[in-house]
């Protein structure tokens, strides 16, 4: 089974490279899967999940918060803002996420602002949904 | 002549004088590893950002469409000079050579009739600038809440930025750092933010590269990833800024008191000379006095 390079990096550390066989990317316009040999795309991403396929079949799924994706024939890099490993996520810290935006929201008065933090919120509780809290 | 006790006195308060500027070089070798460290982690995401924002600006350049982060405001009249330094002294010239670079800067700006705004990150650089540019300071945020650096720091000061450039408060900026080489040598750096100055379209790290590029796909679109990406380039370049500087802050310490810790240890055995010298002194005058009493009986 033919692989690509998968790089993963955050602001303060990288936080996965290697050999891979698909990546499940959360991108703005829909869900995608990479397979090797894409055609290349640069997508923004939205609060989601990457489902990443490694060599030996195993799967590992990284929670991510906006961020882009590079993706060519033979790699694909992803910089995140945030991002952790699906374990370190728990229902409590995406509420507070939410509660948060939401404040923030109530306390702008700038439009265009508003409607970008109302996003962020469907887009955190849509996470919420596939995480199936 | 100083009395024994004043000598004795003088030499212990060197000693303890030097045990202090010990630990702090130690402290400061301690976190420069530290710092090294983070700057290292954070050194791919920096590289990976500007290959991809270099392929991607690269037919933007120039263009109607393109964001004004990138191509300016079209005007060079008001120019924002972000000053980072640290919120300590005791670090040798580092915090002073980096307001002297930007102090030069804003003073030949102003000569070429510009109007110059100074923003100051970290303590000294406030408190060295504020004396010659009492009214040209708009802002000043202290690092020390947040230590060590993060990103959402970084991030936090490049909104502020935005904001301001958004709101037409000045048509240039340009981040003044010193730039980490090595323990020894730290170089004040100014570096120009807005508009970005993008590294040349090679895309060695881009997973697509430069010779791909007529064939790439965008999504959502080219112009609304750029529009994105930009502000979160601004954020990577500060928190860079900031690494470095974190680096060469506690660099600068180290060396600077290395050498307090060496001229303490030289003045203690000069002093402790001149102790054993007075010393030996008063001894023999005593001697002398005695015998020569003795000798007229």
């Amino acid at each position: 089974m033919a692989t690509f390079h998968f790089d993963f990096v955050g602001p303060e550390r990288t936080l996965y490279s290697g050999e891979v066989q698909a990546v499940q990317l959360p991108g703005t316009e829909g869900e995608m899967t990479v397979l090797p040999k894409h055609a290349p795309v640069l997508t923004t991403l939205k609060v989601g999940v990457i489902t990443v396929t490694e060599t030996s079949g195993s799967g590992k799924r990284i929670y991510v918060q906006g961020g882009f994706a590079d993706i060519g024939p033979d790699s694909v890099i992803v910089l995140a803002e945030r991002a952790a490993p699906i374990e370190e996520v728990n229902p409590a810290m995406l509420d507070k996420e939410i509660e948060q935006t939401e404040l923030d929201r109530d306390a702008t008065t700038d439009l265009a602002k508003r409607e970008q933090l109302n996003a962020h919120i469907v887009q955190l509780q849509e996470a919420k949904k596939v995480l199936d809290f | 002549m100083p009395s024994l006790k004043d000598l004795r006195n003088r030499i212990t308060s060197v000693k303890s004088t030097q045990k202090i500027t010990k630990a702090m070089q130690m402290v400061a070798a301690a976190k420069l590893r530290r710092a090294q460290n983070a700057a290292e982690a954070g050194r791919p995401y920096a590289d990976k950002m500007a290959a991809t924002l270099g392929n991607l600006a690269g037919n933007l350049v120039g263009g109607v469409g393109a964001p004004k982060l990138l191509s300016g405001s079209g005007a060079d009249k008001t120019h924002l000079l972000v000053v980072c330094t640290a919120d300590r002294g005791l670090c040798g010239a580092f915090n002073s050579s980096i307001a002297r670079l930007a102090a030069k800067h804003a003073r030949e700006l102003q000569g070429q009739g510009k109007t110059v705004k100074i923003f100051t990150v970290g303590k000294k650089g406030y408190d060295l600038l504020r004396r010659q540019f009492r009214s040209e300071i708009i802002e000043n945020i202290d690092i020390r809440g947040t230590r060590p650096v993060d990103y959402d720091f970084a991030s936090e000061i490049a909104e502020k930025i935005i904001a301001r450039f958004d709101a037409g408060e000045f048509d240039v900026a340009t981040l003044f750092y010193s730039a980490f080489r090595s323990v020894i040598s730290q170089i004040p750096t100014a570096q120009q933010l807005i508009p970005a100055e993008l590294p040349s379209a090679e895309g060695e790290n881009s997973a697509t590269g430069a010779a791909s590029n007529a064939a790439m796909e965008f999504e959502p679109s080219e112009e609304a990833i750029l529009t994105t990406l930009l502000p979160k380039n601004l954020a990577v370049q500060v928190y860079k800024a900031l690494l470095e500087n974190a680096a060469s802050e506690q660099g600068a310490r180290m060396s600077a008191m290395d050498s307090a810790t060496r001229n303490a240890g030289e003045m203690i055995k000069k002093q402790t000379q001149i102790y054993n010298r007075t010393r030996q002194a008063m001894i023999t005058k005593e001697l002398i006095e005695i015998i020569s009493g003795a000798e007229a009986l």
